[in-house]
């Protein structure tokens, strides 16, 4: 909005300024508008280049869309447009493939193409010309013998290369690419013509070895068409000639016929004196007869002409079927060949005799004509005398006496002339007649030369159709015997190979038989090893099965037998707690329960154990009975002992009176030791005081030691002694107590420990 | 219990006394009275005679376990 604005202003101010003429920057704002007006020429230049630009390409495009090879072209010239097409148009369109089967035809072909040209090309040139030309028959004759070999093998080239890919892509031939050779299996008449142009292809192309076979039987089976065909076509051909030549040889006869009748009739007429109106219906019956002649020389022409067309065709036939080479079809090649031959000789004779009847013909209508001529003259003039009669003869009874003289003196006239043109002509005779004969020499030789060459010919065609048959019954004869040989080789083969299969089967046999029994030994050794193998880890399995189910059992009887000694153990363990347990219970200051229970609990429990019993047994009986004091009973009884213990220190045996008594009071009074002092390891002499051994007790009960104590208050002496001897009883009773019940639950858990099962 | 036997050693003792020299005493007293036109000696002579006595059965009793007893056996 701001640029906006400022863009606005910058304008408007600009335009102020231009529009004020103020040159403020008047170069730079003139030299924009120069340059803008300059600018707009060149914009213009400018737009006019891009608008023809886009208008060349836009056209180029067009034009590619309408025309493929236009844009083939520019695709190929300018690099990239393929692309910019590609965008525009979308992709090019694939050229058509017609090329490619044409191009497979150029594969087959034999070395001896050539030869084959050469001699295939005169049979073309043959078939195509009309007329007969036995000659060439000659050459090819031995020729279609090897190309008809030649042919089969190319069929099977041909046959094979169909299926192949064409190594070498040959310069495809116009017109030899336009005819497949497919066609030749087809269409057998075009293959003469056609075959011509298959010459020009290069090289020869291997046929591969595994298919010889398949080729062969595609070979045969063509071949059978082909023969089928062939025979059916020559079949039809035959009789579609047969049926013509026929035809041609009626009508020819027909025109004989009719020529004969003519000629007879208009020598009858030229010579017969008849009356005029016999004569006028002889001439009529003679212009009937003429008209008649005409039209069957024209219907035998037109049917020679069919029936020559015909045999061209049946001819044309027999050169196909000829190159196709199948040689079961020879013989009704031959046959084809001899009826043609036979047919055309017919013709030709009917032909010839047609023609000499025309020539005959020709010499009586010349003669009529001659004297139609006279007459015509004769009428002319007549004519010229007499003009308004009509030139007929039938009109002539109504001629006028006048016309009738000038009629007869006419007739006169030339009955002079004639008579001098006879005089003359009487003269001229033997001239006449030598030239007459001259030309007949002429003409009988031409017509000899015609008739020894259509002799030749048809003796030729004679002779190379019998010498074909011999050939071919040769062949035949060969054949059989060569399929005899064939046969009798097969057979001693088959014999060979029965022989050879007979050994082979039965070394073949034997190894069989050899193979399976070892196999078969070789199983069934294998099988008894694996049932052995079986049985032996089945037994081994088995075995260890058993021997873990004994070890289980062994284990479980171990363990039971452990448990129980666990639970004896336990048992003991419990008791001899139990035991503890009741040592515990003693109070303050009196003593335990009776041990006794527990001591019996433990003896039922360790009725076997010996060391237990003992030990149960060892305890003293007071302790069963009676119970022992706790160590704090005891040391708490302690105290008054030591009491009474300190005030009697002096009494022993030798001082007793009462008055001893009184200073052992005063020197327990008056006498202070330690509460408690350590006591040495070892027991000095002057250690065994009462009142020192009294401390060191203290101290050591003090400290738990009861049995230090009870020992050291043993070694007291006198009335301490007497004093403490209860106390000492009941100490010694408890440490022996303990000491037992110690070593009980020791063994307890001893035992307990030995007969704890490891994880 | 041996360390109570002083104890009771000593009880009968003072017990032993005490009826003693009561009976001492009062038979001094009777003495006295009776034979001895109330002297005090006989009181005295009594008392004196039943503590003696008592201090001999107390040290008696407190030597009783010191002296060597014969076992008199009948030789028979």
């Amino acid at each position: 909005m701001l640029r906006v604005c400022l863009k606005g202003a910058n304008s408007a101010a600009r335009k102020c300024l231009c529009g004020n003429g103020v040159p403020l920057h008047p170069l730079q704002q003139c030299r924009s508008y120069t340059s803008g007006g300059s600018g707009s020429s060149a914009g213009k230049i400018v737009a006019a280049s891009v608008l023809t630009m886009g208008g060349g390409v836009g056209g180029t495009i067009l034009y590619a869309n309408w025309d493929p090879k236009f844009r083939a072209n520019v695709e190929k010239s300018i690099p990239y447009s393929d692309q910019v097409f590609g965008l525009a148009l979308g992709p090019a369109a694939p050229p058509p493939v017609i090329n490619k089967p044409r191009k497979v035809e150029p594969v087959q072909i034999s070395s001896m193409s050539e030869v084959w040209k050469d001699s295939k090309q005169p049979k073309a040139k043959e078939v195509q010309r009309k007329a007969e030309q036995p000659d060439a028959e000659g050459p090819p004759a031995p020729a279609p013998q090897e190309t008809l070999e030649e042919a089969s093998a190319q069929v099977a080239q041909i046959l094979s290369a169909i299926g192949e890919v064409p190594s070498v892509p040959a310069p495809g031939t116009h017109e030899a690419e336009a005819v497949p050779p497919p066609a030749a299996l087809k269409g057998v008449p075009a293959a003469a013509a056609k075959c011509t142009e298959c010459e020009h292809e290069p090289a020869v192309k291997e046929r591969p070895e595994g298919e010889v076979a398949a080729r062969l039987a595609e070979q045969d089976k063509a071949e059978q068409d082909l023969l089928t065909s062939l025979s059916s076509n020559l079949e039809d051909a035959l009789g579609s000639t047969a049926k013509v030549t026929l035809q041609a040889i009626g009508a020819q006869e027909a025109a004989l016929q009719a020529i004969a009748q003519h000629t007879r009739q208009l020598r009858e007429a030229m010579e017969a004196e008849a009356p005029p109106d016999k004569k006028s219906t002889q001439w009529r019956v003679l212009e009937d007869a003429l008209s008649e002649r005409s039209r069957s020389v024209d219907e035998a022409g037109a049917a020679v002409l069919k029936a020559k067309a015909e045999l061209d065709k049946l001819r044309g036939v027999i050169d196909g079927a000829k190159h196709l080479k199948i040689a079961a079809a020879r013989p009704s090649i031959l046959a084809a060949e001899e009826n043609l031959h036979s047919m055309v000789v017919d013709l030709d004779s009917v032909v010839t005799r047609v023609q000499t009847a025309q020539s005959e013909a020709k010499i009586v209508s010349q003669y009529s004509e001659l004297v139609n001529e006279a007459k015509a003259q004769f009428q002319k003039e007549l004519n010229s005398i007499t003009p308004e009669i009509q030139a007929n003869w039938k009109g002539l009874r109504k001629l006028t006496q006048d016309d009738l003289n000038s009629l007869i003196a006419h007739a006169h006239r030339r009955i002079d002339q004639l008579n001098r043109e006879l005089a003359e002509q009487r003269v001229r005779e033997q001239i006449h007649i030598d030239s007459a004969l001259e030309q007949q020499k002429l003409e009988d030789k031409k017509a000899l030369e015609v008739a020894i060459s259509t002799a030749l010919e048809h003796n030729r065609e004679q002779m190379r159709l019998e010498q074909e048959k011999k050939v071919e019954e040769t062949r035949e004869v060969m054949e059989a015997e060569m399929r005899t040989q064939l046969r009798r080789q097969a057979a001693a083969h088959t014999d060979h190979l029965r022989d050879v299969l007979k050994v082979q089967e039965q070394e073949l046999r034997s190894e069989a038989e050899e193979i399976l029994n070892s196999s078969l030994m070789e199983k069934e050794t294998e099988y008894r090893r694996l049932t052995q193998d079986q049985l032996d880890s089945f037994t081994l399995d088995m075995n260890a099965a058993y021997a873990r189910l004994k070890g289980m059992e062994e284990a479980i009887d171990s363990h039971v037998i452990a448990e129980e000694e666990a639970r004896k153990a336990h048992q003991l363990w419990l008791s001899v707690e139990a035991l503890n347990y009741t040592l515990k219970t003693a109070a303050l200051n009196d003593p335990t329960e009776p041990l006794e229970g527990a001591v019996q609990a433990i003896k039922e429990s360790c009725a076997e154990d010996e060391f237990a019993q003992a030990l149960a047994t060892a305890l003293p009986s007071e302790s069963l009975s009676r119970g022992v004091y706790s160590e704090a009973s005891l040391r708490a009884r302690f105290y008054t002992i030591r009491q009474l213990a300190r005030r009697v220190a002096l009494i022993d045996e030798t001082r007793n009176s009462l008055y001893q008594y009184f200073l052992s009071y005063l020197q327990a009074m008056l006498l202070f030791e330690k509460a408690q002092e350590a006591p040495p390891a070892k027991l000095s002499a002057e250690d065994l005081d009462t009142f020192k051994l009294l401390s060191y007790a203290a101290y050591s009960l003090e400290h738990g030691d009861l049995e230090l104590a009870a020992k050291l208050v043993n070694q007291l002496k006198g009335e301490s002694r007497r004093v403490a001897q209860d106390w000492l009883k009941e100490a010694r009773l408890t440490l022996e107590t303990k000491q037992v019940v110690s070593l009980l639950s020791a063994y307890a858990n001893a035992v307990g420990l030995g007969t704890t099962m490891a994880p | 219990m041996s360390e109570k036997e002083l104890g009771k050693k000593l009880d009968r003792c003072l017990a032993d006394s005490a009826v003693k020299l009561g009976a001492g005493l009062g038979l001094g007293i009777v003495f006295s009275v009776v034979f001895f036109k109330r002297h005090t000696w006989p009181v005295a002579f009594g008392l004196g005679m039943g503590l003696g006595m008592a201090y001999t059965n107390c040290q008696n009793d407190l030597r009783a376990p010191y002296l060597i007893q014969r076992n008199i056996k009948m030789a028979s």
